[in-house]
Formats: C-alpha cells, sequence, structure tokens
C-alpha cells in the first residue's frame, strides 16, 4: 500500500502541492486525474523520490520510502513515461532488458534479450522491432515499448504518466487495454495519471482529482458519475463554467 | 547616490551568483570522482566514451596541431631573423608546442567538439525524462553518464597531445625544411636535442586537466539544462564557454606551478 499524508511541494513561489493526502491499496489501480500544471507528475515523482517533498510523508507498506536501501525500493517499481523516455542510443530490446543487463536484476545477454523479445511481443511488438533505433519507431510503437520496459522486471508497481497523451484515440484505445490487461495479469499495484477520461474508465479502479494541490475528491470509479462534487463534475464533463478557472 | 549603489548591489549580486556557482560545480565534481571508489563501473559506457572522445577528436586535434606547427616556424624564423636567432626555430617550436599549445589549442578544440556534444546530449536526455528514466531503472546518473565521460577524457586527452605534439612539430619541420631551407637531420637534431621529458610530461598533465574539465563542463550543464530546445542550446553554448575559459585560467595556474622560477 502506497500512502501520502500531507505531502506539500513548492517551487519558489508556485505552492504545487499544499497537503495531499492519499491511499493506493495494494493490487488496485488508481488514476489520478486532473487539469494540465496541477501537480500530478510532481506528486508520481515525490513517491519515486525524483523530487523531494518539502514536507508530509510517503510511505510504501507501511515504511517511509526515504529511508532503507533505494535500489531494493526502486526494483519494486515499473514506470512508462508520458514521452516514452527510452534511450536513443539503445537498440529497442536494450532499453526493455536495461534493467536487466546491469544491476541486482542483471541476467546473462541471451537471456535478457529473449525477456525483452517475449514483453515486447506482450505489448504487441514483432520480434523485428528488437534491433531498431527508438528513433525508428511511431510514437504509439514507442509507447508500447516504454510499458514494455516497465513490465520486463515483473515489478510490483507500476506507475504511468499519461500514457495515451499524442495518440490517436485507437492506439489510445490498444494502450488502455494492454494496460489493464497488464496490471491484472501481474496483479500489479498501478498508479496512472491522466486527463484523458477514456483511460480513466478503462484502467482505474480508484480516481483521485488533484486540484489546487489537494485531492478534491476520491473513490470508486463507478462512483465517480454521481459522486456529487462539483470540481470532478466540471471535469469528467469537460465544462468551461464551474468551480476550476477555465484559464490558469 | 542610489544609481550608485544599485550598481554596487548589481555587482554583489554577480559576485554571489558566480561563486555559488563555482561552489555546485566544485561539489558536482566531488560527487563525480567519489563514485570512482564506489561500484558498479559501467565500462561499456566507459568504452563508448572513449572511442567519442579521444579517437573521434583525432583528426580535429591532429590538423590542429599540424597547422599550429607550421605557422609557428614561420613566426619564429621571421622574428627570430631580426636579431640572427633562425637557428632557434626547431627548439621553439618543439618547446612551444609541447608545453603550451599543444595542450591548450588540443584542449580548446576538445572543448569545442566534446563538452558541446556532452551537454546536448545529456540536456536532451533530461527534458526527455531519460534521466529520470535511468534512476526508476535503477542507475544512477552520475555513475552512468558522467564519470565514465569524465574518465575517458581525462585519459584520452594526454594521449591526443601527445600526438598533437609529434603533428605540430612535424608541421614545423615541414615547414622549416621545405620553406626555410633546413637541413633535415639538422632540424631534428635541434629539436631532440633541446627538448626534455618534462617540456612534454607537463603538457601532457594538462591535457590530463584540460580533459577533466571540458567533460566536466559538459556533464554539468547538461545535467543542469533548462527546458525545451532553448535550454538545452544554452547548456551546450554555456559549457563550451566554461570549459574554455577553464582551461585558459587552469593553463595559467599550471604553467605557474610547473615553470616558475
Amino acid at each position: 500500500m502506497i500512502e501520502l499524508t500531507d505531502v506539500r511541494k513548492a517551487f519558489g513561489n508556485n505552492h504545487v502541492l499544499q497537503g495531499v493526502n492519499l491511499t493506493i491499496e495494494s493490487g488496485t489501480s488508481m488514476v489520478i486525474i486532473g487539469g494540465s500544471g496541477t501537480g500530478k507528475s510532481v506528486a508520481l515523482k515525490c513517491i519515486l523520490g525524483l523530487i523531494t517533498p518539502d514536507s508530509g510523508t510517503i510511505t510504501l507498506d507501511g515504511k517511509d520510502v526515504t529511508t532503507g536501501d533505494r535500489d531494493a525500493f526502486l526494483a519494486r517499481f515499473g514506470m512508462l513515461f508520458q514521452g516514452g523516455a527510452l534511450f536513443d542510443s539503445l537498440p529497442v530490446w536494450q532499453n526493455v532488458a536495461f534493467r536487466l543487463l546491469r544491476g541486482s536484476l542483471a541476467r546473462p545477454i541471451e537471456e535478457a534479450r529473449e525477456i525483452a523479445i517475449e514483453k515486447l511481443r506482450r505489448v504487441g511488438l514483432k520480434p523485428d522491432v528488437a534491433e531498431k533505433f527508438p528513433a525508428e519507431l511511431s510514437g504509439g510503437m514507442q509507447k508500447r515499448v516504454g510499458l514494455a520496459r516497465a513490465i520486463a522486471a515483473e515489478p510490483e508497481i507500476i506507475f504511468f504518466d499519461e500514457p495515451t497523451t499524442g495518440l490517436d484515440p485507437i492506439m489510445s484505445g490498444v494502450i488502455n487495454e494492454l494496460i489493464r490487461e497488464i496490471v491484472v495479469e501481474m496483479g500489479a499495484t498501478a498508479m496512472t495519471i491522466t486527463h484523458d477520461m477514456t483511460s480513466v474508465r478503462a484502467i482505474a479502479d480508484n480516481i483521485a482529482m488533484l486540484h489546487d494541490g489537494v485531492i478534491k475528491w476520491t473513490g470508486p470509479v463507478s462512483e465517480m458519475d454521481n459522486s456529487g462534487d462539483p470540481y470532478l463534475d466540471q471535469f469528467i464533463h469537460g465544462r468551461a463554467e464551474g468551480p476550476i478557472e477555465a484559464v490558469r | 547616490m542610489t544609481v550608485f549603489m544599485s550598481f554596487l548591489a548589481a555587482i554583489g549580486r554577480y559576485v554571489l551568483s558566480a561563486l555559488a556557482a563555482v561552489g555546485r560545480i566544485a561539489l558536482f565534481a566531488m560527487r563525480t570522482v567519489s563514485h570512482l571508489a564506489r561500484p558498479p563501473f559501467y565500462w561499456s559506457e566507459f568504452g563508448h566514451a572513449l572511442v567519442q572522445i579521444g579517437w573521434l577528436s583525432l583528426p580535429v586535434v591532429g590538423m590542429t596541431a599540424l597547422f599550429t606547427g607550421g605557422a609557428l616556424a614561420l613566426q619564429i624564423y621571421a622574428g627570430g631573423a631580426r636579431f640572427n636567432a633562425e637557428t632557434v626555430v626547431p627548439s621553439i617550436v618543439a618547446i612551444g608546442l609541447t608545453r603550451e599549445l599543444g595542450p591548450v589549442l588540443g584542449g580548446l578544440m576538445v572543448a569545442a567538439r566534446v563538452a558541446s556534444s556532452i551537454a546536448a546530449e545529456i540536456g536532451t536526455m533530461k527534458v526527455t525524462e531519460q534521466i529520470d528514466a535511468l534512476t526508476t531503472l535503477s542507475t544512477n546518473p552520475m555513475k552512468y553518464l558522467t564519470l565514465p565521460r569524465v574518465l575517458a577524457a581525462t585519459l584520452a586527452l594526454p594521449l591526443l597531445v601527445g600526438v598533437g605534439d609529434a603533428l605540430g612539430i612535424m608541421g614545423g619541420f615541414l615547414v622549416g625544411v621545405g620553406r626555410l631551407d633546413f637541413g633535415a637531420a639538422t632540424y631534428l637534431h635541434n629539436t631532440i636535442d633541446f627538448l626534455e621529458n618534462w617540456d612534454v610530461i607537463s603538457g601532457m598533465i594538462k591535457g590530463a586537466v584540460f580533459g577533466f574539465i571540458v567533460a566536466l563542463m559538459g556533464c554539468y550543464y547538461g545535467m543542469n539544462s533548462g527546458r525545451g530546445a532553448q535550454g538545452v542550446g544554452s547548456a551546450t553554448k554555456t559549457a563550451v564557454v566554461a570549459a574554455s575559459v577553464l582551461i585558459l585560467a587552469s593553463n595559467y595556474l599550471l604553467t605557474e606551478l610547473f615553470f616558475s622560477a
């Protein structure tokens, strides 16, 4: 279980997180929604330790994430970045098997390559993609490779940062389905950031709405449409009128 | 009075920010070096950096040295002729190249080629979240990106300087024999007789320091690149300028250290 308690983070005068409280139960898929610039990615990066919060605590299974063995902590995570964040200088299979080629999870090269090809197949890519470089792939294929990399070491927790941004609706649907399938199949805990409502409905067990640096509403996706929360209602229906200012 | 105080305040702010930058770079350098003693070490990244920084810089450093040696021979001959000292051309070319021009010009050429490329590469990796991705994949970016490049540049530059010295002396030899009517054997004798081991070694030590500076500046400004194309462009430009200025400043300090009476 991941638990954020009163997490705050400011960049200069910009107070992005102003006391975030959120619980993500093990084995569930939590989707965080909210407008652009509301701190969704910052919250996610705080959990991973890529950004240090100014105050508050973040725990994983009851243990403070800032203490203990960092490598062992990160080995439990997989992450799909918004732009894929594939390493340009490495062929696709080495991107996917990156974690399996070095560090505590290192395997023999041939074994790592086989696992990479298997993971590529799992996300719908043919083995001949393995030898290509990321720059030779389309945006949708890059997302799939990023997804294959995120699941290569079979992590317990997977983060997805805007998994469908920049993709056409069909490819978005494919990625959403893949994410849902993989999370269910692996029994992983998932945390997704998006403002794509189709993704929310496809991926989420629970959702949390982040606005003005705090969680405005959280609950099961089935209750989203009847939440009675004006912020959530405005957001999911994409209305210009409401408590959320259209111009931020 | 108010204008004067504002002027002083502006200078103060500039000095403080410059000192803070020096502090940040010093800490970055110490963190980089400290990873030498802490495994893992990424040998394949080191090998790749060695090829990129050392081997692929050979043509530019070699051409620079060759032409500089030739031009130096012409200048020393013209200057020496004013007090009938034309015979010093071979020895001054050799000493000038090995002690000063070889390492400094080699360092500056590598700064232009390598500091820019490292800063642009790492800066792009930063803005496309590849650095964050490395961290989430349990790989320390300082170990994976910075240390191999800094170590490779520190080891490659002395070798490049050595090759540059030889080619620069050859440039002087070609001009001396071809244009200035020196006998080939006399030119070589004068070069070898006056050149001391320390002349060459001191230049190579300078090369190692310059290599360290070049890669460190590329990595530092790349890692601290701003967002977008403008951020990466600015990081690249600053890395080259900082590396060049630091090479010239450290060259003076090293010359003072090695050769002051």
